[in-house]
């Protein structure tokens, strides 16, 4: 038999024939590598955790015009393809227009509700999204003022000549105006300037004025990194024509700050989790060498030089470290999934790389746990055995 | 060339001398006892023998090497080589088996052995009881896992501390005859006893007290 298989065979049957010892040493172990495998993943998962919510506050990059022209579908299509499309969570592009209602001036935008859904998931509507052409959704001030509720119908007149004020009837004919009736499909309530706009879609929009393809702005949703946010704003504002991209700072830095507060909050603990996890192992291991100093005694009695019996110690330590390492990364997994389904409501993707980096943590970490325990083994006096003690 | 000489050793703890002044020659395959009540220094007798302590004072020559000189890692390897060592508590490792315990003797020694170490059981009679845990085993049948251990290296001299003392008088006989098949063979063999019987059947018989060597007994009836 080579002494390799010895070695293994003196280890293993070490922790399997003293069972109840060595389970707590590795309950320690294993706990610890648990807690420690879940929050890296959670560490690394809650920047897209957080990223998601964030994204329930609105927009958080804008396209404007860099000059005094508008934007232009091509111009945004070419900004947009900048961004890695599985950050991007929605774009709605808008175009603000003078129109009258009942001779009342208000102001119409138009927008992709398919797009303005996803970058304002905020907004409160009292009755549905339009769903086709001929559809309007009438903010909660200007549905006041005209006395407009879901269901109802309400005609934009735009002015070709571009006259904003309110007309006298005798004067309407002669002006140059164009009509479109809509059916208010919700009232929008959003807190905010929003109030006061008639949404109707890009292609009511094209057919009431009559020009196509210019847009003022336009409101994106991107999951990324303030940093990488900002990489993105550079690059859209120098690479494409005629378009400026700017980060919506409020929400930009506070998504920012609050990332950065939750990822230093689970670092720390991560830290007193590992130190916790030393103690109790070296606690532990302390134990099994009071408990086995007889052994060592006899050990060194029958020739063990120091180094043998720091190989044996180390040997057992670090196969407990790596058992607790993999049931840890096992049972990680499994924490950190329910601390995502429970917090952030969304399932987490399993890392493989985590197995092999956890078993390699737990392991380290025992290591350094044991080096306490196994240098006062060797200080035991191999005349032990003879003293009948 | 004696195996053993001890000369003038003394071995001193603050104000009290455990040994004074002891001069002892061991001759190779000689089989002595040593006696003497509790406190008289026979542990720290058998613990300078054995390599596991050094003499205060005097020299210790251990197969032409003076032990009271050498460093404590040049003292394991001498224990490891040249010592078998036979305890009254028996000292198995409570997780290994009588076979695996034997082997952790070599392991520390050369390379295990499985076939050798089954032979060494098979010598003290306990062959069957190889896969056994020291918990399945009775005393005299740990006792003899313990000297099949002592014995599996080869060494120059087997150093035995009241190898009878845990054991019933069937048991004993057990143990004793194996001690004299071993001196048949032509093992150097130095036994602690409080066991008249025990002391009785060496060849030599020193006693202790109070640190020093007050008797030497040859035994006359001495079986070869």
């Amino acid at each position: 038999m080579k002494r390799q298989t010895m070695f293994l065979k003196m280890i293993t049957a070490s922790l399997l024939r003293r069972r109840s010892r060595m389970l707590v040493a590795l309950l320690a172990i294993a706990v610890g590598a648990t807690i420690l495998s879940g929050l890296v993943t959670i560490y690394y998962d809650v920047p897209r955790q957080m990223g998601e919510q964030f994204r329930n506050y609105g927009a958080n990059m804008i396209f404007t015009p860099s000059g005094s022209d508008k934007l232009s579908t091509d111009a945004i299509n070419k900004a947009k393809g900048l961004i890695d499309s599985n950050e991007l969570v929605g774009t709605a592009p808008y175009r603000y227009e003078n129109i009258t209602v009942y001779e009342r001036p208000l102001m119409a935008a138009a927008t992709d509700f398919e797009g303005a859904e996803k970058t304002c998931p905020y907004w409160r509507i009292d009755g549905e999204w339009p769903s086709k052409n001929g559809e309007a959704l009438v903010g909660k001030e200007t549905a006041e003022t005209l006395d407009l509720r879901a269901g109802d119908t309400v005609t934009l007149v735009y002015d070709l000549e571009g006259q904003t004020t309110a007309a006298k009837p005798s004067e309407k004919a002669e002006r140059n105006q164009n009509s479109l009736e809509f059916k208010v499909t919700g009232i929008l309530d959003t807190g905010g300037n929003e109030e006061k706009y008639i949404f109707v879609s890009i292609a009511d929009m094209e057919s009431l004025t009559g020009k196509s393809d210019i847009f003022d702005m336009t409101e994106l949703s991107v999951s990324a990194s303030q940093e990488r946010l900002s990489d993105y704003a550079e690059k859209i504002s120098s690479e494409v024509d005629g378009l400026s991209a700017r980060l919506v700072k409020r929400v930009t830095q506070s998504e920012n700050t609050v990332l950065s507060k939750l990822q230093a909050l689970v670092l720390l603990v991560t830290i007193i989790v590992l130190l916790l996890t030393m103690i109790c192992v070296a606690t532990t291991m302390m134990a099994v060498v009071t408990e086995r100093r007889k052994e060592v005694g006899l050990r060194k009695a029958l020739g063990a030089s120091n180094r043998s019996i720091i190989f044996e110690f180390m040997g057992e330590g670090l196969l407990l470290g790596a058992i607790g390492g993999l049931l840890g990364s096992i049972f990680g997994f499994i924490f950190a999934q329910a601390v995502s389904i429970n917090v952030f409501n969304s399932s987490i993707q399993f890392h493989w790389i985590l197995i092999p980096i956890t078993i390699l943590v737990s392991v380290l970490v025992t290591g350094i746990s044991c080096v306490l325990p196994v240098r006062s083994a060797t200080d035991v006096d191999p005349a032990l055995v003879l003293k009948g003690e | 060339m004696s195996l053993l000489k001890i000369k003038n050793v003394s071995k001193i703890y603050g104000p009290l001398k455990a040994l004074d002044g002891v001069n002892l020659t061991v001759e190779n395959g000689e089989w002595l006892a040593i006696m003497g009540p509790s406190g008289s220094g026979k542990s720290t007798m058998m613990n300078i023998i054995g390599c596991m302590d050094k003499p205060s004072l005097g020299e210790v020559i251990l197969d032409g090497v003076d032990i009271a000189k050498e460093s404590d890692k040049k003292l394991t390897e001498i224990r490891r080589d040249k010592i078998g060592l036979i305890f009254q508590q028996f000292h198995l490792i409570n997780y290994l088996t009588a076979v695996e315990n034997v082997m952790v003797s070599q392991y520390y020694h050369s390379m295990p052995d499985e076939k050798e170490a089954m032979e060494a059981l098979e010598r003290v009679g306990l062959a069957d009881r190889a896969k056994h845990l020291p918990s399945q085993l009775s005393g005299g049948e740990q006792q003899r896992v313990c000297i099949a251990r002592a014995l599996i290296n080869h060494p120059e001299i087997v150093l035995a501390d009241e190898p009878t003392g845990n054991l019933d008088e069937a048991n004993e006989n057990i143990v004793i005859d194996i001690f004299k098949q071993l001196h048949r063979q032509g093992t150097t063999l130095i036994v602690v006893t409080h066991d008249p019987e025990v002391a009785e059947v060496a060849q030599r018989t020193v006693v202790l007290e109070h640190g020093r060597l007050v008797k030497e007994i040859i035994n006359e009836n001495f079986e070869e």
